[in-house]
């Protein structure tokens, strides 16, 4: 029996999910053995969480509406802990927010 | 011995270094094929392993942006999906070495084409990612550069940079490279000397040149190599009165600036984030001369909440010292996707004021924002591009227009005095169109740049961007002095306010307001110091 969980939420970090968010990112995505992915829109392509080069690769800017999801094992754990993630601005403030 | 060889380029970081030259273009190293499909496997394998250890080593040491930069290469090499394909290749019978590198390089085509400016500044970390692993590979034990050596080439990597002991001196001197890369920020923080642009063939003119000691003058942006003796004495000079300068301008730092003869001039700072004024003590400034506003216009348009909080921050910090923002001047060399319009000339073309009047619906968002984040600080607010009178009294009437809006909404606003920037010659030249502005601030490097038709981000004509050629000065000296007799205030905000070498000058061309990079806030003030006027 699996879980499975989706979630979206608006990223509305200054440069969008670059370098610095996307290492924060994909860290706590694996810190869950559910599989996780993430999409710009609701019918996907669909990216693995896990992968930085994926995230990185997906150039999201600010504004975007990410979706993630997940299926297996903390599924809604997972989802939840990204969610807060990009909510609370990958824990940078505007005040760290740089355009290069 | 060969004749000295000099070389112009531009400053990225001060600073003088005496040293040998170090070569740091990858020397294409040979990879010996292994005999199977496995062996190249465990070759790569190893040398992704041999990376990785060298970044976590250096990350330990490490802090900061810097750290930040490492810990992205680090979490990239760690990703099956980077090192994946490469892996797929050696399964299909090419060796590791290829392998590799068409795996890196397909992702860094991926970069390199972005239309964001933010991913396009990664390709150089992706490179940076790829050479690491190839030099593990090609056990090439990445040379070590001896001691006080001044590193040359096309670009320098930021793990190079970072790895290399700078306690002992040494520079840098890139054929290409930016002042704005990472490496020249973090080369400015550190007192590395570095210089850039110094153009394709770069220091490679001729192999004799290149066995001696080179002397890197990265205050005014020269090399010399295969120098003479007068030229190492009149070099070591050079360097000795800048450390002097360094060190003594450390203690004008807290002081307000004064010339010699007791006259005071104002010394603001330039900044380009709101961020900036974190590591800067606001008692040792008059306010901020220049707030460029592009950095919220960096991937897409901001929203009215973005920026009044970014000016609400600067006004804030300021403590009721006058902080000026300049409306948003993009286009030229600073594109906005879907902002800016493509144009084959565009220095001259749709920039600054000219595109905020074009775009309305952009404008007014910052124009509302500006009106807002006024009644929190002492805000002047000036526009970029100005060439006719026109211009000012559009925006100066939108100003109008947005203010009713909010009055008549409730929200609290203000109306800042509204100035213009002095950089197109028009203005400079016949500024008496002007009388109804709040303030003229000179921008010193478009003027310079419009006045001598140099593009002032072009290596090739950059010894003809100088602010004291005459004819820039005179318009400089004409500014200052409509100003006086209409009492309107003139500042200055280019780099030139901020250059020991120029400062003399802009004073004597009658400016007493400067604005500057806030690194050179203490060499500034310890220039005027020495004015005699």
């Amino acid at each position: 029996m699996s879980a499975s969980a989706e979630a979206t939420v608006l990223i509305t970090h200054e440069v969008g999910l670059h370098a610095r968010p996307s290492v924060k990112f994909t860290k706590l995505a694996k810190r869950f053995s559910a599989e996780v992915e993430v999409a710009l829109a609701a019918n996907g392509p669909w990216l693995d969480a896990k992968s930085i080069v994926k995230v990185m690769a997906a150039k999201a800017p600010k504004g975007t509406v990410l979706h993630i999801r997940a299926r297996g094992d903390g599924a809604g754990e997972a989802v939840g802990a990204l969610v807060e993630l990009v909510r609370r601005d990958f824990d940078e403030g505007v005040d760290h927010a740089r355009t290069a | 011995m060969p004749e000295p060889l000099r070389l112009q380029g531009i400053s990225a970081s001060a600073g003088y270094a005496e040293g040998p030259l170090f070569n740091l273009d990858p020397v294409v190293a040979r990879y010996g094929r292994k005999a199977t499909a496995a062996d190249e496997r465990l070759a790569l394998e190893t040398a992704i392993k041999a990376a990785t250890g060298r970044l976590a080593t250096l990350i330990e040491a490490t802090k900061g942006d810097a750290a930040d930069i490492l810990e992205f290469q680090l979490a990239m090499l760690d990703d099956d999906a980077l090192t994946g394909p490469a892996f797929a290749a050696i399964a299909a019978g090419q060796p590791a070495d290829v392998a590799w590198r068409q795996a890196l390089d397909a992702e860094i085509v991926g970069y390199e084409t972005s239309d964001q400016d933010y991913f396009r500044a990664r390709a150089a970390d992706m490179r940076d990612i790829r050479d690491q692993v190839l030099r593990a590979l090609t056990e090439d034990s990445d040379p070590a550069a001896p001691a006080g050596a001044i590193f040359y080439g096309e670009d320098i990597a930021p793990t190079r940079f970072l790895e290399t002991d700078w306690s002992s001196g040494g520079g840098i001197a890139l054929k290409a490279g930016s002042a704005a890369s990472h490496v020249a920020m973090l080369a400015r923080s550190r007192g590395v000397p570095m210089v850039v642009g110094l153009g394709a063939v770069g220091l490679g003119a001729s192999p004799a040149h290149l066995a001696g000691v080179a002397l890197l003058d990265a205050e005014h942006g020269g090399i010399i190599l295969a120098p003479s003796r007068a030229e190492v004495e009149g070099f070591r000079r050079l360097s000795s009165s800048f450390a002097a300068r360094r060190d003594r301008a450390k203690t004008f730092l807290a002081r307000p600036a004064v010339t010699k003869a007791g006259t005071a001039v104002r010394v603001q700072v330039n900044i380009a984030d709101p961020s900036d004024v974190d590591n800067i003590d606001v008692s040792t400034c008059d306010g901020v001369g220049l707030m460029r506003t592009e950095f919220l216009f960096g991937t897409t348009l901001p929203d009215e909440e973005t920026q009044y909080r970014a000016y609400r921050k600067v006004l804030e910090w300021a403590k009721g010292r006058p902080v000026t923002i300049r409306t948003v001047d993009a286009g030229g060399d600073k594109p906005v996707p879907g902002f800016t319009v493509a144009e084959t000339n565009p220095f001259l073309g749709l920039r600054g004021i000219r595109l905020s009047l074009a775009k309305p619906e952009v404008f007014r968002l910052q124009i509302r924002a500006l009106l807002r984040a006024a009644v929190h600080g002492n805000l002047k607010v000036m526009f970029p591009m100005v060439a006719v009178r026109d211009e000012y009294e559009h925006a100066a009437a939108l100003f109008a227009e947005e203010q009713a809006a909010l009055t008549a909404r409730g929200v609290a606003q203000k109306m800042p005095p509204l100035g213009i920037m002095v950089e197109v010659p028009s203005v400079a030249i016949a500024p008496e169109a002007f009388t109804e502005v709040a303030f003229f601030s000179i921008g010193s490097n478009d003027l310079t740049q419009y006045v001598m038709a140099a593009a002032r981000d072009n290596a090739l004509v950059a010894h003809l961007n100088s602010i004291r050629h005459p004819a820039v000065l005179r318009l400089i000296a004409s500014v200052a002095a409509f100003g006086r007799v209409q009492r309107i205030p003139v500042s200055l905000c280019g780099d030139a306010g901020g250059d020991p070498a120029a400062i003399p000058a802009l004073i004597e061309a009658g400016l007493r307001d400067l604005s500057v990079v806030p690194a050179q806030l203490a060499m500034a003030k310890a220039a005027i110091a020495d004015v005699s006027i």
